[in-house]
């Protein structure tokens, strides 16, 4: 047993966490940068925070990830780490020549109180910034919030270059959330065929699933570019994916330059996208077209061609709220039974909306914004069930408590595929599905006795 | 890859050059001391800058104190409580990320290796001081787990706002009676990369708990392992041989170690140093404090297995001891060669980059060297100036801001516990025999003339020495393997290995074989181009002519 020491009795813990369902705001904030096209992260803090949030991306997206540091010795963590960011900024501009250095803070940097714009006013009067080139940044201190927060800190920092605009330009910005390379992509699609012009940020396709040629590029063709953020202050209006990870952004934009918006949930499954698709085309003006349609009616097919294995399948989730509202409303779509929910990032908003998703469910449901693994464990050996669906972390309950595992959310470290292969929109749902059923039946197969045994299941 | 690389040619001072040229320059005087070209000057070493800062702005392939301390050093022990104190991402980028194995064989079968413990440090914990919750934390952790020892690891906020971790652990410890609670100022912005989270480490672990077991251990031939993981299973490869041989390794520093182990590390009649960067003081601190000799050890490949063994048995001086020893090497090698001989013909004569954290730069070439591979350039991430140059010049070492910041502990004879293993003529004996006792020549001897040397590489020199030497493989840490595939070389993990393992030992020296065999031949590196980019030009032929 790798967790031999979880109690089966669940008490209260008021200071410790054990086996966390989070981790913090900078590499939120470091994966957000990375969809700035031309953009180097940089982290103003100690080296080993860059170091493991680079790690963690690397492991999870099996790409390279690039990203500076301020290096901060004790000296800085006494003096401020004004000097070091400062020739931080004339370095990264003279040996990697980005287009843009996006900077978060760490816990260090905000505990001793660095103030990043009037560093980078600093750096602006003595010319370390290059003309044309941006510097951005984001207060992302590690003892608030989450990984999500950070995400959303650095999406809020590039929405603060939008510049208002009183001519439209006719698109719609999407912010489309903490999701894979492969999901922006997808979500890119999707709009594309309703036939709506989108101004998407961040996007980190093209930058996190590049293809190997024997050339390195630390900069890739893909991302948002600057031009294109500062004209979403122009845009017809704003979908916010997530209200977690993309709110935030799209609000601003909404009071700074009066670009209306709508949050919505994650085009996770059946009904997220399907509001999705719909509010396009309603704020686009466009039709639907067959395709579309096509493609819902195939995950539809196959919620019914599948559903026998799927009826009253009792299902643990954990994960980031974003992603765990649409992913438990999929399950309750397909009359699944997601029970044990947890998310390790606070938000009472998460609780209710959980609440109002699987009311309809006869079952208790055991949901917990702020929680951890170590809980979520204790509420599966108090009550089992068929299935669970979480990052790599999982595995570890997975295998102690005999339960097939979806591998879904971040970090996934032991899998790979999921940076190319979507799970947003309706294609998405059918791999959702697909991931799901195989690893029931595949269960199945591996207990069920020879004489039950069978090739047509 | 392949032939066409074989044609590149490169003068090392070219190449030193050309991964200046772009620096600013003041970065560039800076990085020309770290970056050394190797060239085996008659009895002396060419100096190298080392344990540096590492410029802001430049990406570096190294970690944080913390990440040493908690990551590196205890992290692979199995029966202790390991808690992060400090904000969630410590405790969580550490959670089993550096595929220590353990196999919980301990006398409570305690293992918390599986668990990331954290205080998960709030704003309020940050502006009203996180004593309180610390406290309470070790409380829970105890209520929990009952275990034997709970370690706290300090991350920056922590020494920021003057929380005193090791006042509380103090307290703690003395509530509870039967727990020991002590702590770790491993704060990341402490020193200059992992290696002084080592330091810390290792001198907490040799504060608390060494010397204070009271199980005697009664096996002949005993020795401790410093410096030894147990990624990818290296560890139980070593010990494996060890007790084939009859040597009883009591207590490894820290792969899968047990806080008894650490606790009687006292009783060994030997120390033998595997990596020497991470705990060559600890050595040092068992040898003045009760009297255990150490000597530098390799487990990483099969002659340097042999030749550690030999070392060991000589030691030693026990004739069964030694034919045992040899029947063993006899018996182990008989696989390695099989292997070997199968695998050098599509090794020979490629050539690989190393720049791994400590030791494992160097170790690793004697690996390389088996399969005819030539290591052009090398260097480590955290290592200091004798890792490089041999310990020879440790009382020559300038002792900088950042390293005073960390603690050197003076030890003295143990009044009861000291007790020298062997006498002066014994140890003079030995030397004779060729035994060298607290030696280590570092990374330099090794090298071939001409090579090329680097300190702290970073990504931008990595990117420039493969474009420009094109090795037939990079080793390097995660972070690096992407951005050098991208170029279309080829790179191992030598820190966590990514997959695989053991590599250390004979059973691991065939795995490295194998290994390596399939990362430098693998075919994915002839696909890299596209039929019509090899030749784009159309010409006017129809396909089915």
């Amino acid at each position: 047993m790798l967790l031999r020491h979880t109690p089966t009795e669940i008490k209260e813990r008021k200071a410790l966490m054990i086996n966390p369902a989070k981790t913090c705001q900078p590499i939120g904030a470091m994966y957000a940068a990375l969809g700035i096209k031309g953009c180097l992260p940089h982290s103003h803090g100690s080296q080993g925070c860059c170091a493991y949030h680079r790690s963690t991306l690397t492991r999870h997206y099996k790409e390279p990830i690039s990203a500076a540091t301020s290096s901060f010795t004790e000296g800085a963590s006494v003096f401020g780490g004004q000097a070091n960011l400062l020739q931080a900024i004339e370095n990264i501009f003279t040996v990697y020549e980005p287009e843009v250095i996006a900077v978060h803070t760490t816990c260090l940097s905000e505990t001793i109180g660095d103030d990043l714009p009037q560093i980078f006013n600093k750096a602006e009067k003595e010319n370390k910034i290059p003309k044309g080139k941006t510097v951005l940044g984001a207060p992302t201190p590690s003892y608030v919030g989450s990984h999500v927060t950070g995400f959303s800190n650095m999406v809020k920092a590039m929405a603060v270059l939008a510049e208002p605009s009183a001519r439209k330009n006719g698109k719609i910005n999407i912010i489309p959330g903490w999701v894979e390379p492969s999901d922006m992509e997808e979500i890119k699609r999707l709009c594309t065929l309703v036939g709506t012009r989108i101004n998407m940020f961040p996007d980190t396709s093209g930058v996190l699933d590049t293809p190997l040629t024997g050339k390195y590029s630390m900069f890739p063709k893909g991302g948002a570019s600057i031009a294109d953020i500062r004209d979403s202050g122009s845009g017809i209006g704003t979908l916010a994916l997530g209200e977690w990870c993309s709110a935030d952004a799209a609000r601003l934009l909404d009071s700074k330059c009066k670009v209306p918006c709508s949050v919505l949930d994650m085009p996770f499954g059946l009904k997220a996208t399907d509001r999705f698709i719909d509010i396009l085309r309603t704020v686009a003006g466009t039709s639907v077209p067959d395709e579309i349609a096509v493609e819902r009616g195939k995950l539809v097919d196959m919620i019914s061609d599948m559903h026998q294995y799927f009826y009253g399948k009792k299902v643990a989730l954990a994960g980031d709220p974003d992603q765990l509202i649409s992913m438990t409303e999929f399950l309750v779509s397909i009359d699944m039974h997601p029970v044990h929910i947890v998310s390790g990032t606070s938000g009472k908003k998460f609780e209710k909306r959980i609440k109002e998703i699987t009311a309809e469910m006869e079952c208790e449901v055991n949901v917990k914004a702020g929680g951890d693994l170590f809980l979520f464990h204790q509420w599966i050996k108090n009550e089992g069930v068929d299935l669970i669906i979480g990052n790599s972390y999982c595995k570890y309950i997975a295998r102690d408590e005999d339960l097939p595992l979806v591998r879904w959310g971040f970090p996934i470290l032991d899998r790979q595929g999921h940076q190319h292969f979507p799970t947003v929109g309706y294609k998405g749902g059918l791999r959702l599905l697909e991931q799901i059923l195989g690893a029931l039946l595949d269960r199945r197969d591996r207990d069920d006795p020879e004489e039950s045994f069978e090739l047509v299941l | 890859m392949g032939k066409a690389h074989k044609l590149v040619q490169w003068d090392p001072h070219n190449v030193k050059e050309k991964l200046l040229e772009k620096y600013p320059p003041k970065v560039a005087r800076k990085r020309a001391k770290q970056i050394m070209i190797n060239e085996a000057l008659e009895n002396t070493t060419p100096e190298i800058v080392a344990n540096v800062r590492t410029i802001p702005g430049i990406i570096t392939m190294r970690g944080c104190t913390y990440a040493g301390c908690k990551g590196v050093i205890m992290g692979p022990t199995s029966d202790i409580v390991n808690l992060a104190h400090g904000p969630i991402g410590c405790g969580f980028y550490a959670w089993l990320t550096r595929r220590n194995q353990t196999d919980a064989k301990n006398d409570t079968n305690s293992n918390y290796i599986t668990y990331c413990m954290s205080t998960d440090m709030h704003d309020s914990d940050i502006i009203f001081g996180g004593e309180k919750k610390l406290a309470a934390a070790i409380q829970e952790a105890y209520d929990i787990f009952h275990p034997k020892a709970i370690a706290v690891f300090a991350t920056c906020p922590v020494g920021l706002i003057g929380d005193d971790i090791h006042a509380v652990a103090r307290n703690m410890k003395e509530k509870f009676g039967d727990c020991n609670v002590f702590a770790f100022s491993c704060e990341g912005y402490k020193g200059v990369s992992q290696s002084a989270g080592h330091h810390i480490a290792n001198n907490q672990v040799f504060t608390h708990v060494v010397g204070s077991s009271t199980t005697e251990k009664n096996q002949k031939f005993k020795i401790n392992l410093l410096g030894e993981y147990n990624i990818g299973g290296d560890g139980f490869e070593i010990d494996r041989i060890l007790e084939k041989c009859g040597i009883t390794n009591i207590s490894t520093f820290s792969g899968n170690a047990t806080y008894d182990k650490f606790a009687s590390a006292n009783q060994a009649d030997l120390s033998c140093v595997m990596c020497h960067r991470s705990i060559n003081y600890v050595a040092d601190m068992l040898e003045t404090k009760y009297g255990i000799p150490w000597i530098k050890i390799n487990f990483v490949g099969a002659e340097a297995t042999a030749k550690s063994l030999r070392k060991i048995a000589t030691y030693f001086n026990d004739q069964e001891l030694i034919d045992r020893v040899e029947a063993v090497i006899a018996e182990e090698m008989v696989a390695v060669s099989e292997v070997q001989k199968e695998v050098y013909p599509r090794t020979v004569d490629k050539t690989a980059m190393l720049f791994v954290g400590g030791s494992r730069a160097h170790h690793y070439q004697e690996l390389f060297k088996e399969l005819g591979m030539k290591t052009i350039s090398a260097g480590y991430e955290f290592g200091h100036r004798d890792d490089y140059e041999g310990r020879d010049v440790i009382p020559f070492l300038k002792t900088d801001a950042d390293s005073r910041n960390i603690e050197e502990i003076h030890v003295e004879p143990d009044p009861e516990l000291f007790q020298p293993r062997k006498t002066a003529e014994e140890l003079a004996a030995l030397k004779k025999a060729g035994v060298e006792f607290k030696s280590y020549d570092g990374l330099n001897p090794v090298m071939d003339n001409g090579t090329i040397v680097v300190d702290d590489l970073n990504q931008y020199e990595a990117e420039k020495l493969v474009q420009l030497m094109k090795p037939d493989l990079f080793c390097a840490g995660i972070k690096e393997k992407f951005s050098i595939q991208k170029l279309g070389v080829p790179m191992k993990q030598l820190h966590s290995y990514d997959s695989g393992g053991p590599y250390a030992g004979f059973a691991g020296a065939t795995n490295f074989y194998r290994e390596i065999d399939r990362l430098v031949n693998s075919k994915v590196w002839n696909y890299l181009k596209a039929p019509w980019q090899e030749k784009p030009e159309l010409s006017a032929t129809y396909v089915w002519e």
